[in-house]
């Protein structure tokens, strides 16, 4: 099925996206529709253009590329499937991402997989070919946040304030510069084992045109936590 | 270190009444009571008291009281006793103090402030036992106009609305800060009145999907246990902004309460910390709430009514103004004297301003705009009785959230200790041994006696007013007059003073 979103209202384009019977669907000319396929299930988009914000939205077992730049909130509380974009992101990518996978060939904005989670098998997954911005992992509670920084070998490749609240989880940084900022409850180490790295390196390089192999044979370092009750020590109980 | 504080009660035991049962000492999650089996006797680390009655309540004998210590500093109207043991705590620890339910500080109640109208003579009042009394109330946003087809059939656009069969509904009370068992007997009990509960924040339990059409699922900043079936579940989605008891302040479950089945729902790992900032990161305008909210419509398909939740501040007219544009539905209003699971003690007994106040300026503001049946209204932050709820709907509200009575009516006692979750009622825990002390059979049933009467009381108040429908009481200030308020304050609550 094509839609031709030129000149359509957003609730218009959403509501054809989900009543769709066909699984397949290319969606031309979008042009910052929001909220396209929210909340879907089961289907495979195609987008030609720039969606809005909030793409992917609650989405479960889909998978959406992206032929353009992704917007602000890009699979905001994702629970499954996969987004592809061939472009930039924007802010809040993955806020409270639950599971699945987000591959941006390019840069993201600020706030990338704030909040993010897991549980058990559910560990979702953000790639960054290009930089990140500020407050990368803010709050991330769980999953996997890799940042490549392709094009950005010659310096810091993630932003200030990097994994500030982060109490779960992992940050793979492909850089030698780490942050001197990170906040104290966190550490950074070099990558020795590269298996949770291996995949979903290879994977982004299914779908973008990189060598996965000289990709993982440079140095990455790890943001991880150390302690899990980052603000024990900051209250005490008073019995009124 | 030297510790500086000594106790604040002491459990007295009447020795001639103790029968060495030690009740009392499995009972206490806190370990006050202990037995010592060489002098077998019975004695109490009153360091550890926190006042819950739970030994009390099961002394077979009745043996026990609880007192508040007459252990006293040199009296001062300043540096009272309070005062000086936060000092005392805050040089121990440097820590920022934490405390739990809604303050105990003295700020004015104006329920108790506000008297209610009745018929006399000339508007007769009317019997809600013989006579149809209706008190059910639909919440959302309401169309501005009526207009006819051409054949003369009305022409609505309807809007997705809660029905409420009396209107009071449990505020939100998330499942971590809550027990399960506390849960379940909101849950059954919001079934059988025919009115909602709301999750809070802490995500929803697979077993409580049951009761989805009584149920209002809460999003907030940390967005715990939020995917499209949650959302699905409930019938209506609240955007947490705020909470009355801190505003501006995020949630924050301690570690201590996060147990498998917290940890799995939440989606975070056992024992972390659960935060939730007080900013939503992509909400810095009214816009950006808009674009949450009919992401949120988008995503349920505009079946579900939004509500967004705001803590009662200095200038919650304005902010409620912009939320009215935003798209939400329902504006719930939560005030200062809320209870809360844990909140850092300046911010409950310092920031925000009461309900009664805010839901005054809010109902005006949005009637002199023209925009009030953009959105329902509830209001919350100690409703305490029947008849606070009548002056709530009379100052503009259309429904009520209440919490902490609901609570009471499980079992609390206010020993306002819900952040050690130690809770020896079963309520605020996730200790399993001491959840299943909450009977979710008994519990439910007392939260449905609770509202029952409480409607009851509804209706005869109404009644006497000569008004037959809840909607007739909705804003009509006229039923209400102030007592020892002062110009400013009446001309905030809109309503006249007693006499006149």
């Amino acid at each position: 099925m094509v839609i031709d979103a030129k000149n359509m209202n957003y609730q218009t384009l959403d509501r054809l996206v989900k009543d769709s019977a066909e699984r397949d669907i290319v969606i031309e000319n979008v042009m910052g529709q929001r909220y396209i396929a929210a909340g879907a299930k089961g289907k495979n988009i195609k987008i030609n253009g720039i969606p809005g914000n909030a793409l992917g939205a609650y989405l479960n077992d889909c998978m959406i590329e992206v032929n353009g730049n992704g917007q602000d909130a890009l699979g905001d509380t994702m629970n499954a499937g996969t987004i592809v974009i061939h472009g930039n992101c924007g802010d809040t990518a993955g806020y409270g991402m639950r599971d699945g996978r987000i591959f941006v060939r390019g840069y993201a904005g600020y706030r990338v997989g704030i909040h993010m989670k897991e549980y058990g098998e559910h560990i979702p997954a953000i790639v960054v070919g290009g930089a990140a911005g500020a407050y990368l992992g803010e709050y991330q509670a769980g999953g996997v946040i890799v940042v490549l920084g392709i094009g950005s070998e010659d310096r810091q490749c993630v932003g200030d304030f990097t994994a500030t609240g982060m109490h779960g989880g992992k940050i793979y940084v492909r850089s030698r510069f780490v942050p001197v900022d990170l906040p104290a409850w966190v550490e950074a180490h070099k990558v020795t084992d590269k298996s949770e790295l291996e995949p979903l390196v290879r994977e982004f390089c299914s779908y973008f045109p990189y060598d996965a192999d000289v990709l993982l044979s440079h140095d990455y370092f790890v943001i991880a936590p150390t302690v899990s009750k980052i603000y024990k020590t900051m209250y005490c109980n008073r019995p009124v | 270190m030297i510790e500086y504080i000594q106790p604040e009660y002491e459990a007295v035991r009447n020795k001639d009444l103790c029968i060495k049962c030690k009740a009392c000492v499995r009972q206490c999650a806190n370990e006050v009571h202990i037995y010592d089996k060489e002098r077998d006797m019975l004695y109490a680390d009153n360091s550890k008291c926190v006042n819950c009655h739970r030994c009390v309540t099961f002394c077979p004998t009745r043996a026990l009281k609880i007192v508040k210590t007459d252990h006293c500093f040199k009296p001062s109207a300043n540096y009272t006793k309070e005062v000086i043991y936060d000092i005392y705590r805050q040089a121990e620890t440097g820590g920022v103090l934490l405390s739990s339910m809604g303050t105990p500080k003295d700020y004015p109640v104006y329920w108790d402030k506000i008297l209610i109208n009745a018929s006399q003579v000339t508007n007769p009042s009317i019997d809600p036992l013989r006579e149809p009394m209706e008190i059910k109330t639909f919440l959302g946003r309401k169309p501005e106009k009526i207009e006819y087809n051409p054949d003369g059939s009305l022409k609505v656009e309807k809007f997705p609305n809660l029905e409420l069969k009396t209107p009071v509904m449990f505020s939100a009370m998330s499942y971590g800060s809550i027990s399960e068992n506390a849960h379940i007997c909101l849950a059954r009990a919001a079934e059988e009145l025919g009115t909602f509960y709301n999750t809070g924040e802490g995500g929803l339990h697979e077993d409580l999907y049951k009761y989805g059409a009584n149920t209002i699922v809460q999003v907030a900043s940390g967005r715990f246990g939020v995917h499209a079936e949650y959302l699905e579940a409930g019938r209506a989605i609240e955007i947490k902004i705020g909470q009355g008891a801190k505003p501006g302040i995020g949630g924050h479950l301690p570690g201590s309460k996060i147990g498998p089945e917290v940890s799995r729902t939440r989606m975070i790992p056992m024992g972390t910390d659960a935060i939730s900032p007080a900013p939503h990161h992509d909400i810095y305008s009214i816009e950006d709430l808009r674009q949450l909210v009919f992401g949120l419509k988008e995503a349920t398909d505009y079946r579900k009514p939004v509500i967004v939740k705001i803590a009662a501040v200095h200038n919650i007219a304005a902010i409620a103004s912009g939320i009215a544009r935003s798209g939400a539905d329902i504006i719930a209003i939560d005030g200062m004297r809320g209870g809360t699971g844990a909140a850092p003690s300046r911010i409950r007994d310092n920031v925000g301003i009461p309900v009664e106040l805010a839901l005054a300026a809010v109902d005006s503001r949005l009637r002199e705009e023209g925009i009030r049946n953009n959105v329902g209204i509830v209001a919350g932050g100690s409703v305490r009785s029947s008849a606070d709820v009548v002056k709530a709907i009379a100052l503009g509200a259309d429904a009520v959230y209440i919490a902490t009575p609901a609570l009471l009516a499980l079992g609390c006692h206010l020993c306002r200790s819900c952040h050690s979750g130690k809770c020896n009622w079963g309520i605020a825990t996730q200790r399993p041994e001491l959840v299943k002390r909450l009977d979710p059979d008994v519990g439910y049933k007392r939260l449905v006696n609770l509202v029952n009467a409480w409607s009851h009381e509804i209706m005869e108040m109404m009644g006497g007013m000569g008004i037959n429908s809840v909607e007739a009481l909705r804003g009509n200030r006229l039923m209400l007059r102030g007592i020892g308020l002062s110009q400013k304050e009446l001309d905030i609550l809109g309503i006249r003073h007693a006499g006149e």
